[in-house]
């Protein structure tokens, strides 16, 4: 890891997100911010991995639009500033983001936006190149690793030179693609101790009331004009070929097409446009693009962004060839090259036959098992999830947030039943308790509840909703990847004191009743719950337990205390599967009529020993 | 296959069976054989017992995402999911499956079924040109860990390449540099060790041949 600090003009094999944080440092980036989400949480971690080495100040912050007020302020002071998100983080920063178009910044600064089309680890693919078309600034769409970092390295200089944030915008297949990076030079800050940026007060620019924003806007606009005027010029858009037939395209589909072309064999017959800026759209770029070709095919993953425009530039000046997009290349999910092959060889009749003839997929059984992520083995969730059903039952409502608990959805633990984004369970459960009379249990995660739970818990609180919330708190954000969080009690490298304490807040938000229990402990749980269970129904207002034990992944990381008992099921065991039914631990197997435990799974958390009486525990002797 | 201009390899396995690791290390040799080289991957839920897919392509293509029927090889660390990513095969395809089975939790829970190996080698070896089994456990643990299995398979891979006179693929002396350059110190010797071994086994089977 250290190579991405060490290497010096030469060529590294490098994750696209390595390749942003390369660049970044190359850019002189003094300070990085994020909240982690996937496909984007490496650009952070890395970051924060070499902080010291590089000097460079590095916070995961509570969530994206703090990530991104923070790192505004001090590109507003000077210096120079990136922060990165998955794509719907946007959603959460869109606030700050709108307007800090409007004021824009002094040193450059990078906003680093991960789409995740097909929705490998996300809830939605929405499709942010529309962000950078509402607020107005230049965007950037690598297809590649070293597109990735020649990217962001120009996006720190426009945004340097015309004072206004850049948005890199990159998909799933970019931040996670391995590829060789030629990388330049690059050396360590020398003044580490302070950023030393500098502010001069400008009330009548830096605050935006509407006398402020009205100037702003049109200042906006006439920026706008001259970001119009780089892009035409930008070396990014790149035009191949010189056929007749045209095809616009941007980011990863471009690599698709050019294999696509290549299999037709009809790289000779077609000229492509590449747009690596897509915002603003170069006019008259794609005006003399348009005129030189017959007709044109718009290759791009999702929306029909650069389709729609493309379809209005032509219509401005007077283009009559056929403009095609949406109807041949799918709009759900991602590209590949066999998409696009048939999508250019319907639309210009262009046939193609195989080497190899693909194996159908009708051979592959249709009712293969599914193996969907789980809770691991000893997960704290589980036994939280086991304990409020046994109290509250299936039929009670259970809205759910973004993190590992949110697997808590599978069979035959069936514990969420509604989400939508990071904090939803808290509001919806307010909302959902005012709808109707069943009982609601909200869950959310130490991490979430920080990120977007708080301002719901206050709302309940003050319109007297009646549920109980119950905080998930395994002391890291851990589905991401374990990074740190204000109120861990755990980071990667140790254990540390909480700065923030859930409890505190809780407390301060106003909670009827508040709760602190440790899962593993599940009579003494079920009992807390239970009597929690007979307020709720007393008296409204919302009940809040914490459930509080850390995340056994990263505890045997950093704590390293060796496991001292695992757990067997004895020859008494009469197969009646209700620890299969009821706490589903992936360490347990049926086998012959009786359920087993995988001894190489079992962490010994002991928690299916207190609900069955045939489980037993084992010393592991220590060597 | 060895005709072609490029190579494009599908690796899929379960969460901790250090799929990307093997991705890596195919992507790291080829670098030092100065063979072009881009991969994708789907991280995420590794940790959790979730599908793990890496994906390497080599020689004359831009993309790094593997298509309906494109693979030239597929890698499978696990029967299962060797059958479950079949679609990504063609006819001419080099397949290769580990043949040690991690069940799904769903059968270890008795609620579905595992279906049975021999009908998964069955279908396998009937609809790719070319199919090898290997139980790459077995080797890795003679080799000194159970967890080597992904090294064990890239030495197996490594070593049918050779004999199928693949002319994309970095050769065998590539692949000692690029386990010294990713893999940690302390557990090089055994990699090492997983890495001959695997490529012996491709010798013995006289595949290819």
């Amino acid at each position: 890891m250290r190579e991405i600090i060490s290497c010096q003009n030469t060529d590294v094999f490098m994750l696209g997100n390595e390749a942003i944080v390369r660049a970044a440092l190359e850019s002189g980036v003094r300070f990085v911010s994020a909240y982690p989400g996937t496909p984007s949480s490496e650009i952070i971690d890395r970051m924060y991995e070499i902080r010291r080495e590089t000097g460079v100040r590095v916070e995961y912050a509570v969530n994206e639009k703090v990530s991104m007020e923070t790192a505004a302020a001090v590109a507003i002071s000077g210096a120079r500033s990136l922060c990165s998100m998955k794509h719907v983080g946007l959603n959460v920063a869109a606030d700050a983001f709108m307007t800090l178009a409007y004021v824009g910044v002094k040193a450059g600064m990078v906003i680093v936006t991960a789409d995740d089309p097909s929705l490998h680890s996300s809830q939605n693919e929405q499709d942010n190149r529309f962000y950078a078309r509402m607020a107005l600034v230049p965007m950037f769409e690598p297809a590649t690793p070293q597109e990735a970092y020649l990217m962001t390295k120009e996006a720190f200089e426009i945004s340097e030179r015309y004072g206004v944030p850049c948005i890199v915008r990159t998909t799933t297949r970019v931040n996670h693609a391995r590829g060789v990076v030629r990388v330049g030079e690059y050396q360590t800050l020398q003044d580490t101790e302070k950023i030393g940026g500098s502010f001069t007060k400008d009330p009548f620019r830096y605050v935006v009331v509407p006398m402020v924003g009205r100037r702003l806007r049109v200042e906006l606009l006439n920026r706008l004009k001259k970001l119009e005027e780089v892009t035409e010029q930008s070396h990014f858009q790149i035009v191949k070929g010189d056929g007749r037939l045209g095809i616009i395209t941007d980011g990863v589909s471009a690599l698709y097409v050019e294999d696509a072309l290549r299999d037709l064999n009809i790289t000779d017959k077609v000229k492509v446009l590449k747009l690596g800026m897509t915002f603003p759209l170069p006019k008259s770029l794609i005006k003399n693009f348009l005129e030189s070709v017959e007709s044109v095919l718009v290759v791009e993953e999702l929306e029909p962004y650069l389709e729609e425009s493309i379809r209005a530039i032509a219509q401005e000046v007077g283009w009559v060839g056929k403009i095609a997009g949406k109807e041949y290349v799918p709009r759900a999910f991602e590209l590949n090259v066999p998409l696009v092959r048939t999508a250019i060889s319907r639309f210009w009749g262009v046939s193609y036959k195989p080497r190899y003839e693909p194996v159908p997929p009708n051979v592959v059984p249709s009712d293969l098992p599914q193996r969907p992520p789980n809770l691991c083995a000893g997960c704290p969730h589980r036994a939280t999830y086991y304990e409020i059903k046994k109290v509250f039952g299936a039929e009670a409502l259970y809205p759910t947030d973004i993190g590992c608990y949110t697997l808590g959805l599978l069979p035959p633990l069936s514990m969420a039943d509604f989400l939508i984004c990071m904090g939803s369970s808290v509001s919806t459960a307010g909302g959902f308790s005012i709808a109707q009379d069943r009982p609601v249990v909200a869950f959310i995660g130490d991490s979430t509840f920080l990120h977007a739970g708080i301002p719901g818990l206050i709302n309940s609180v003050f319109h007297d909703h009646r549920f109980l919330l119950v905080i998930l708190d395994n002391s890291t954000t851990a589905m991401t990847g374990h990074q740190p969080h204000p109120a861990a009690s755990m980071t990667r490298e140790g254990l540390c004191k909480p700065k923030v304490r859930i409890e505190d807040i809780v407390k301060a938000c106003g909670a009827k009743r508040l709760e602190i229990v440790n899962p593993i402990q599940v009579k003494k749980t079920i009992d807390t719950i239970a009597s929690i269970y007979d307020d709720l129904k007393r008296e409204a207002g919302v009940y809040v337990v914490i459930s509080r034990s850390p995340c056994p992944l990263l505890e045997r990381r950093v704590v390293r205390k060796p496991q001292k008992i695992f757990f067997h099921v004895d020859e008494f065991c009469d197969g009646c599967g209700k620890c299969l039914e009821e706490l589903a631990c992936p360490a347990f197997y049926r086998e012959n009529n009786k359920v087993q435990i995988n001894r190489l799974f079992c962490i010994g958390c002991t928690v299916c020993a207190q609900i069955c009486r045939s489980i037993k525990p084992v010393r592991i002797d220590s060597k | 296959m060895e005709k072609k201009d490029m190579l494009r390899m599908f690796f899929v396995g379960v969460g901790g069976q250090g799929v990307l690791l093997a991705t890596r290390l195919i992507g790291e040799a080829s670098l030092l054989a100065g063979i072009p080289v881009s991969m994708s991957e789907v991280h995420g839920m590794a940790q959790r017992g979730g599908v793990v897919e890496s994906a390497v392509v080599l020689g004359n293509r831009a993309s790094n995402v593997i298509g309906e029927g494109e693979a030239d090889v597929m890698v499978a660390f696990e029967p299962l999911e060797a059958l479950r990513s079949l679609a990504k095969c063609h006819r001419g395809s080099l397949v290769i499956t580990g043949t040690s089975q991690i069940p799904p939790f769903s059968v270890t829970q008795g609620t579905s079924k595992y279906p049975p190996l021999n009908d998964i080698m069955t279908i396998l070896s009937r609809e790719v040109g070319n199919f090898y089994a290997i139980d790459a456990l077995s080797v890795a643990s003679k080799a000194g860990s159970e967890q080597a299995v992904n090294v064990v398979l890239v030495g197996f891979l490594t070593g049918l390449m050779e004999n199928l006179g693949n002319k994309i693929f970095p050769s065998l002396d590539f692949f000692a540099k690029a386990i010294e350059l990713i893999v940690p110190q302390k557990l090089l010797q055994v990699n090492r060790r997983a890495f001959e071994m695997g490529y012996e086994e491709s010798k013995k089977s006289n595949a290819g041949k």
